[in-house]
């Protein structure tokens, strides 16, 4: 299905959204004064589409994704959700939705299968238990308690949840974080399986790598705000340099200037990456690297490591903010 | 799918609720051993004992007679030096000191502290005896008949306390803390963002307080009827129904406390805020005739004096349903407008 075809019906249309929590009625660490938590957001995802919302911490993602899923109260704008609108058809969009919010601990001592009776319980249509569990396979924990879970099955139990009615779009905040690859990997199959189903998604994430791998579009937050939007592809291309080169000299960092990099041939950016490590946006790396090596001849440093490798969503973040989009 | 298949949502709102308690061993022995338990000390601490003899302290010089007539009257009399007898008369070990004549001729002197009511029993008791041993002739003829009430140990008193507190305790933290924990775990939110209706779990919560109930009230009785014979003079349904709307309204008042609690500190604190006072001044271990009379209409406005005074007027006085009225008007009063207020500032997210 091509995500940018016009005759496709939105699943998700949001315009001018935007959210300022009140003084001393933020949740948690912002308390103090009103906070803008996000300007003005307009998105519209197509149905069978994969829309990644990427950002570090505290970018407004989350709050993004529950006013989108009616949670949370918009200060302004609107959004319509397969077609309809929160104040109007809330009971209905609940029943056509799936929602595994950020972090929702389970009842701890109610075993797998009891957790997937009582969703299956809240609606019209609830798919059968058993395939349900098969879906995630959590066939062999049915009887186990969540507390005895690990987290990636607790991870799978919460998109079990949200799959109880096979529901046309499906949220995920952050999906991944915090799980090993593997279990990373298992929830990645998960996804695919749903669209393969012919579901929406729309996730949140701060792994590059799991939106390069799951999402057709992607919107870049920062600080509440939208900075860029479109495939993958596309803002990496936007970069300006496909290639990345990385660096770390034995002197450090204060051995080279960043002017001085930036004048090599190719070189459309340069940025500090991680500890002591330069990495160079490069259109033609094998360009740019012999005239590191004659330059680094004549003055005399020594390399520690070299390396190229393909720009990622991670560098188009560093290149417009930057800042590293995990700070952990 | 047919609708015979569907689970029920607010069968299983219910179940979670019950499951979750009933897998908590600490839940388990909060809502029933430890009622169980306080009953047990309290009842074994202020158990009846036969009639206390009276104790009097001798200085030397009280003479052998005046000593002996006291102990064949079933007083007990020690013989103490003046320090000794000070000491044990500051401390209520005796309750009156025989202090002999300084000079021959002189009266007798009774050493005693008016403002314990065991020293002026204690006067009262050695007078008559010492008076009569000196050959006082009682003018009027009397005659004792000894009776014991029903109803009347503290043990009676204190089972009806005990249960009304349970039941608060019960629907305070079986509901306002439960509340505060899902809130915190994020739990409510995410069972609103499925299609959940708001009030299926306010139902559930309230219909797993209604499962617990008749077990919790049932134990209390049976074990206090076999271990210490505790009758129920009123109706068993009187007594259910004073028992549900006390919780009920409980359970209201901690829906209104957990409305925005964000943390389960910040509840558990709320709650002991509201429910410690009652345990001073509602008479649950003492009766609250105690506190002076102006505080009186206050605490009897209070929903644990009336749950606790509802019980009592059942078990004790042999109140029927109409007895119970004035006591069943607070409660509900307490309810409609917790519950009102608790929903009207009730956070979700």
């Amino acid at each position: 299905m091509n995500p940018t075809s016009p005759d496709a019906e939105p699943a998700l249309l949001c315009r001018g959204l935007r959210k300022i929590y009140e003084a001393g009625r933020g949740s948690g660490r912002k308390r103090a004064g009103a906070v803008l938590a996000l300007e003005g957001l307009d998105l519209a995802i197509v149905r069978g589409e994969c829309f990644g919302l990427l950002g570090p911490n505290g970018s407004g993602k989350t709050t993004t994704v529950e006013m989108l899923e009616g949670l949370i109260e918009p200060t302004g704008g609107e959004v319509k959700l397969l077609g309809m609108d929160w104040a109007h058809d809330e009971s209905r969009l609940r029943e056509r939705m799936g929602v595994a919010l950020q972090e929702t601990r389970l009842p701890e001592k109610l075993t797998v299968e009891e957790v997937l009776t009582l969703f299956r319980s809240f609606y019209q249509r609830p798919r059968p238990l058993e395939a349900l569990l098969a879906d995630v396979q959590l066939e062999e924990k049915r009887r186990a308690w969540v507390v005895k879970l690990s987290g990636g099955q607790r991870q799978r139990l919460a998109i079990a949840c949200a799959l109880v009615a096979e529901p046309e779009i499906l949220f995920l905040d952050e999906p991944t974080t915090g799980l090993d690859p593997q279990s990373r990997r298992q929830i990645w199959g998960l996804v695919a399986a749903y669209r393969a189903r012919g579901g929406t998604v729309l996730l949140t994430t701060h792994y590059m790598e799991e939106a390069q791998r799951l999402c057709d579009r992607v919107a870049i937050l920062d600080r509440g705000r939208l900075i860029r939007l479109g495939t993958p592809a596309e803002l990496i291309a936007g970069m300006g340099a496909e290639h990345v080169v990385e660096l770390e000299l034995e002197a450090g960092i204060g051995a080279l200037d960043e002017a001085t990099l930036r004048n090599l041939p190719t070189v459309t950016d340069v940025h500090l990456s991680g500890e002591g490590v330069w990495a160079l946006a490069a259109v033609e790396p094998e360009r740019a690297v012999p005239a590191l090596r004659t330059l680094l001849q004549e003055r005399g440093q020594h390399l520690v490591r070299l390396g190229t490798r393909k720009a990622t969503l991670e560098d188009v973040f560093v290149s417009l903010t930057g800042r590293a989009l995990r700070d952990d | 799918m047919t609708e015979s298949q569907r689970p029920r949502p607010v069968v299983q709102l219910t179940l979670m609720r019950l499951r979750e308690m009933m897998r908590e061993p600490g839940a388990l022995f909060w809502t029933f051993g430890f009622p169980v338990l306080l009953s047990v000390a309290l009842g074994i601490a202020f158990r009846v004992k036969g009639p206390e003899p009276v104790v009097v302290g001798a200085l030397p010089g009280v003479t052998l007679q005046a000593r002996d007539a006291l102990a064949s009257a079933g007083v007990q009399v020690r013989l103490l030096d003046e320090a000794a007898a000070q000491a044990a008369l500051r401390s209520g070990q005796v309750a009156v000191l025989l202090v002999p004549p300084a000079q021959p001729g002189e009266p007798f002197t009774y050493r005693f502290d008016p403002v314990r009511p065991e020293a002026r029993l204690g006067r009262a008791t050695v007078d008559a005896i010492l008076q009569k041993a000196a050959g006082r002739q009682d003018p009027l003829a009397v005659r004792d008949q000894e009776v014991q009430e029903r109803g009347s140990r503290y043990i009676d008193f204190l089972i009806p306390g005990l249960l009304a507190m349970n039941l608060m305790s019960g629907s305070m933290w079986g509901i306002g803390w439960v509340i505060a924990e899902m809130r915190v775990r994020k739990l409510l939110k995410r069972l609103l963002a499925a299609p959940m209706r708001r009030r299926h779990l306010l139902f559930a919560f309230g219909l797993s307080r209604l499962v617990v109930i008749p077990f919790e009230i049932a134990l209390i009785l049976i074990f206090a009827r076999l271990v210490f014979g505790v009758q129920v003079a009123g109706s068993y349904a009187a007594l259910g129904l004073v028992g549900l709307a006390g919780s009920a309204s409980f359970a209201a008042i901690a829906i209104l406390v957990a409305s925005r609690a964000q943390n389960t500190q910040t509840v558990s604190g709320l709650m002991n805020l509201v429910m410690l006072p009652m345990f001073v001044l509602s008479g649950v271990f003492f009766s609250s005739t105690h506190f002076p009379e102006v505080t009186r209409p206050f605490i009897s406005a209070l929903p644990l004096t009336a749950m606790c005074d509802g019980m009592r007027a059942v078990m004790i006085d042999g109140a029927g349903l109409a007895g119970t009225l004035p006591y069943l008007a607070v409660l509900a009063a307490w309810g409609v407008v917790s519950f009102v207020l608790g929903l009207r500032w009730f956070r979700w997210g």
